[in-house]
């Protein structure tokens, strides 16, 4: 008996430890990742880690490949080399006989269930009322009953502050409204990992506020990790447990905000950086 | 009297007796435009599907057959049908003039109601695409619960012009012996020595049919143009 229950916390123990180790393995990896476009060599050689629940801010002059890094992982881009893994598992190949062999669409589903995105143009679906908008991919794609996915898509539009708005069409809101439902929709689906492209550069300037703030919301939250794309330097600061410049296609700095914004240390991030101090922005 | 006499002459006793039969062979004709409309429809969705396949050479294949039905008179393909299909060996089949008429225009049709498709799919902005796929919709619900509700509604008009033109095409199949209201009224012209008023009220159906419908789809079309203008509005809000 004695002894049963001794091992019985040891495996506890061991179980734990485990847990441990899983959590602190990277839910995203990027191992040398590469694409071009036609002769633009866009990204040469990505490597890159995001831990669970971490918060990273992806920085870099415009044309550099930020979007492109972040379109990989949600699979709307093939990388040309190089691997992107989520949880351990590579994301555009899956084992055969032991051999690397592109995805097909059953494993891209799979692994990409653990990812959500928001556009900068939101790309809410025009023909669907805001509540159908987020109810949608939960009954359709999760295979929610329709109640229960409207339970939870009212929570999240009550939470982005739209609860008043259910019955409405896309077009009936206003651009940061848009973008609110757009992030509804998208944490509804309860991702690992949430993209976000620059998500108020389409916005008018007072509606970025609101859009920021239900995102500082999120992050607060915590157990989500998140990849943010963004020019509004104030607010990658605020937000990012980590920040990585990225310029010519190489990830070329990584550091706290603190590392990044207060002490860069490459020219051209110094120079970068410069550019939005003087307030001209991107 | 001469033979050119009688024909000139209206009467009103063959005008009286065709009418019945041709109404109701026009049954017969609104059912096979309906018939071939559908099929048509329906094929229509396999070209797209078809030409949904990335393969090029695939593609290529597909759009040369399109083209090539496309451009070969709906008649020629009706006597193929009829005449030429069932001595093809293994293949071939003889089939009924009703099942030549459906899958002659329907095919015929077919290849003009892809483009229409394809014309509103490719309306639909490529976000919406790639919001389906983040959300992780399978291929067939993007086309489903995303795309076709999106890329059908703005061609409506377009595709029920296409209704009206195969009604006005459907005649064609009197040459192969579909009883519609065409071959009826020859029949009895032929059989009555009277061309004039079978076939004027034969004119006259199609008319009747046709017009109101084509003023029915130019509405519909205004409608349309209307709404889907009204909603794109919103769309642009970016600023700088
Ligand atoms: N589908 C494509 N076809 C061809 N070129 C592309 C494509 N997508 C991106 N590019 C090019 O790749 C480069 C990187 O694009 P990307 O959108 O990733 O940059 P970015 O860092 O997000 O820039 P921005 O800050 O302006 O959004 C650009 O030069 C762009 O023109
Ligand atoms: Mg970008």
């Amino acid at each position: 008996m004695i002894e049963t229950t001794q091992e019985r916390q040891a495996k506890e123990t061991v179980r734990k430890k485990k847990k441990i180790a899983a959590e602190t393995k990277p839910i995203v990896r990027y191992l040398d990742v590469t694409k071009t476009f036609g002769d633009l060599e866009v990204l040469k050689g990505i490597n890159l880690d995001v831990m669970p629940g971490e918060k990273l801010s992806l920085i870099g002059p415009s044309g550099s490949g930020k979007t492109t890094i972040i379109r990989m992982l949600m699979t709307l881009e093939e990388p040309d080399s190089g691997i992107i893994e989520v949880e351990g598992e590579p994301l555009w190949h899956m084992e055969v006989n032991g051999n690397l062999v592109r995805a097909d669409q059953k494993h891209l589903r799979r692994v990409r269930s653990k990812i959500g995105m928001v556009f900068q143009q939101f790309n809410l679906f025009p023909h669907m009322t805001i509540l159908k908008n987020c109810t949608s991919a939960p009954i359709h794609v999760l295979g929610m009953n329709k109640k229960e996915a409207e339970e939870r898509a009212m929570a999240m539009l009550e939470r982005v502050g739209l609860a008043d708005k259910v019955n409405n069409y896309p077009s009936q809101l206003s651009g940061g409204q848009q973008q609110r439902v757009a992030i509804a929709r998208a944490l509804v689906m309860e991702p690992k990992v949430m993209l976000f492209d620059e998500v108020t550069s389409a916005l008018d300037p007072e509606t970025v506020g609101e859009v920021l703030e239900i995102i500082r919301d999120i992050a607060k939250e915590g157990k989500m990790a998140m990849i943010l794309i963004t020019h509004e330097m104030d607010f990658a600061r605020d937000i990012a447990d980590r920040v990585v410049f990225l310029e010519d296609g190489m990830l070329t700095e990584e550091g706290t905000p603190e590392q990044i914004f207060e002490n860069p240390q490459s020219e051209r991030l110094q120079s970068f950086l410069a550019r939005f101090r003087n307030g001209s922005g991107s | 009297m001469s033979v050119m006499d009688k024909i000139r002459q209206w009467n009103w006793e063959h005008a009286i007796d065709s009418f019945p039969l041709i109404f109701k062979a026009m049954w017969l004709t609104l059912g096979l435009t309906l018939a071939c409309y559908l099929c048509a429809l329906a094929l229509g969705f396999g070209w797209t599907a078809l030409r949904s396949v990335k393969a090029r050479w695939f593609n290529a294949l597909v759009r040369f057959v399109m083209q090539f039905i496309r451009t070969t008179p709906p008649l020629v393909q009706l006597y193929f049908l009829f005449y030429a299909w069932p001595l093809v060996p293994y293949v071939g089949y003889s089939f009924s003039p009703l099942t030549t008429a459906i899958l002659g225009l329907g095919i015929h049709f077919s290849t003009y109601i892809a483009e229409i498709y394809r014309s509103g799919i490719e309306s639909v902005p490529k976000g919406q695409w790639e919001a389906s796929i983040a959300l992780n919709y399978s291929r067939f619900q993007q086309w489903t619960k995303i795309i076709l509700p999106q890329a059908l509604p703005p061609v409506i008009p377009m595709l029920g012009n296409y209704l009206i033109i195969m009604f006005k095409e459907v005649p064609l199949t009197s040459a192969i012996g579909f009883a519609g209201m065409l071959l009826v009224a020859r029949e009895y012209a032929q059989d009555h020595w009277s061309y004039i008023e079978p076939l004027t009220i034969v004119a006259l159906f199609f008319l009747a049919l046709s017009y109101p419908s084509s003023l029915f789809v130019s509405k519909l079309e205004e409608r349309m143009n209307r709404r889907f203008r009204k909603n794109e509005q919103p769309k642009g809000v970016a600023v700088e």
